[in-house]
């Protein structure tokens, strides 16, 4: 196997650290926004494909809910944002 | 079919360099969402699809299916969320500057 499933998951760690970094430097909070949600996409793909290596169905669960989450996340923060800019 | 699996995963990883490279490089909020949208999507869902290539006929094949329909339908949206918040904020999108001539 050229590709094994650690060489994945290792790259996708480090790609999710450069995302956290856009979250750090980001100018406005829009930028932030765009940070967290490929955030959340990586580690969903990072606990996907911990669950397939290691076997253990209840990681699946975990990467449903921590979707759930960053969905649900993403949406708070704009409707906050949203609000305090029509307020002014 | 270990041959998919391994196009999909490199598939995968090529997207996701690229869409991060893109979020690094781009200068507005309306670019770097293009470049986050479009390549984070596509990247998530060729490592879910390899994985479930890889684990065959099983009942965890049925769990990343739902876990693959849910994000497909809720990554756009939220994408769309950020732009939507930021254009009613009143961000302007970026133009070349032509103040040199």
């Amino acid at each position: 196997m050229v590709l094994s499933l650690d060489i994945v998951i290792y790259t996708l760690l480090g790609i999710s650290v450069v995302s956290i970094l856009r979250i750090v430097l980001g100018p406005t909070p829009e930028d932030k926004m765009i940070g967290l949600n490929l955030v959340s996409a990586e580690v969903l793909a990072i606990l996907v494909l911990v669950a397939v290596k290691t076997g253990r169905p209840i990681l699946l669960d975990v990467a449903l809910v921590y979707a759930v989450l960053g969905f649900v996340g993403i949406l708070a923060i704009s409707k906050y944002f949203f609000r305090k800019g029509e307020e002014e | 079919m270990i041959w998919v699996v391994q196009v999909l995963m490199a598939l995968g990883l090529f997207f996701g360099v690229m869409g991060n490279i893109g979020v690094m490089r781009f200068p507005d909020i309306y670019t770097r969402l293009h470049a986050s949208s479009k390549c984070g999507t596509t990247s998530v869902f060729s490592i879910l699809l390899a994985c479930m290539l890889l684990r065959g006929f099983s009942p965890m094949t049925g769990k990343i299916l739902v876990i693959t329909l849910f994000f497909l339908i809720t990554a756009p949206v939220a994408s769309h969320i950020i732009g939507r918040c930021a254009w009613q904020r009143g961000v302007f999108p970026w133009r070349r500057r032509r103040d040199d001539s």
